[in-house]
């Protein structure tokens, strides 16, 4: 039993695991599942004097505590799940990324993720999982749109600096 | 929001991080996988968490489930604009390169891959662009949608 907790779960325990976070934390907590609005909810509690509307205008990030709550959990959990119930602690990066390039790949991706995830209003939690769940057809799309992107990214630009 | 909720909001968040390492959905060379169609391990996870999601949400609509606080639950709509396909499709340029959503970044950071900091801040710097250019994006809400009223999916 232990020996298999350790081990990377298999899909029809991981995909069922990662689904029963909406209803858990709907029942538990009453929050949508959903993870990049915390980065506007960081961005207005670290810029408290931002005149832009997206993190000022009728919204005052404190209402918004518990998705910073859960993205805390979330890092916790990171560790958790890495150091304490894997055999060995795994890196999930190719060595690649370590380089001068690789960095810069990471940054830029990462405005990507912001931006994009931002303006598509939900990333892959929020529209793919959550969103998809609740029948919401702009996730749907949105879902479809993230898949468009990666197939881009992965076949036109990653092997431009891959090495 | 009470004590209690903080607790089990945080509580959710780590079995939410834990799940995320040990499905291994964290990891860069999944998604490249995924994405080459070289391991159908991705799609697997996706659907059958979709499915789970998706039944759980219909039980919870159809009985007016409330929490454990007794509180009614709220399931958002989300907009449909033109943001779901320009953000989206710029999102998943992001995914493809760096391995992760936003999830998975702070996922990794806990997991002692601290090159994924870099990807924080770059998604943070992103989101501050789409605050600066909100207004002059085309958010035009396409079809304004009734609760359950969609065969998405």
């Amino acid at each position: 039993m232990l020996e298999w907790l350790l081990e990377p779960w298999p899909w029809y325990v991981s995909g069922p695991l990662i689904g029963l976070t909406v209803p858990i934390l709907l029942l538990l907590t009453g929050r949508n599942f959903g993870i990049s609005s915390s980065l506007r909810h960081l961005g207005a509690a670290c810029l408290p004097n931002s005149k832009l509307p997206y993190l000022s205008k009728n919204y005052n990030w404190r209402d918004h505590i518990g998705s910073l709550i859960f993205v805390l959990g979330v890092l916790i959990g990171g560790f958790v799940g890495n150091f304490l119930l894997s055999a060995e602690p795994g890196s999930f990066l190719p060595a690649f990324y370590a380089s001068p390039l690789g960095v810069v790949g990471l940054f830029v991706g990462g405005i990507l993720i912001g931006f994009g995830t931002r303006y598509a209003g939900g990333c892959t939690s929020g529209h793919t999982i959550m969103g998809i769940s609740a029948l919401n057809v702009s996730s749907l799309v949105a879902t479809i749109f993230f898949f468009v992107g990666g197939l881009i990214s992965t076949w036109f630009v990653l092997p431009l600096f891959l090495p | 929001m009470t004590r209690k909720n903080m607790i089990l909001t945080l509580l959710v968040g780590i079995y939410f991080g834990i799940v995320l390492i040990k499905s291994q959905v964290i990891s860069w060379f999944q998604i490249n996988d995924m994405f080459y169609f070289k391991d159908p391990y991705m799609y697997l996870v996706i659907c059958s968490a979709i499915a789970v999601g998706m039944v759980s949400v219909f039980l919870i609509r159809h009985f007016e489930a409330r929490t454990i606080e007794g509180a009614p639950i709220v399931i958002k709509q989300r907009p449909f604009h033109p943001g779901n396909v320009i953000g989206g499709t710029i999102f998943g340029m992001g995914w493809a390169i760096t391995g992760a959503c936003p999830g998975p970044i702070y996922a990794l950071v806990g997991a002692g891959n601290f090159l994924m900091v870099i990807t924080f801040i770059g998604a943070m710097t992103g989101m501050y662009l789409y605050a600066f250019f909100q207004s002059r994006l085309p958010h035009t809400e396409w079809v304004r949608l009734k609760p359950g009223s969609t065969g998405a999916g």
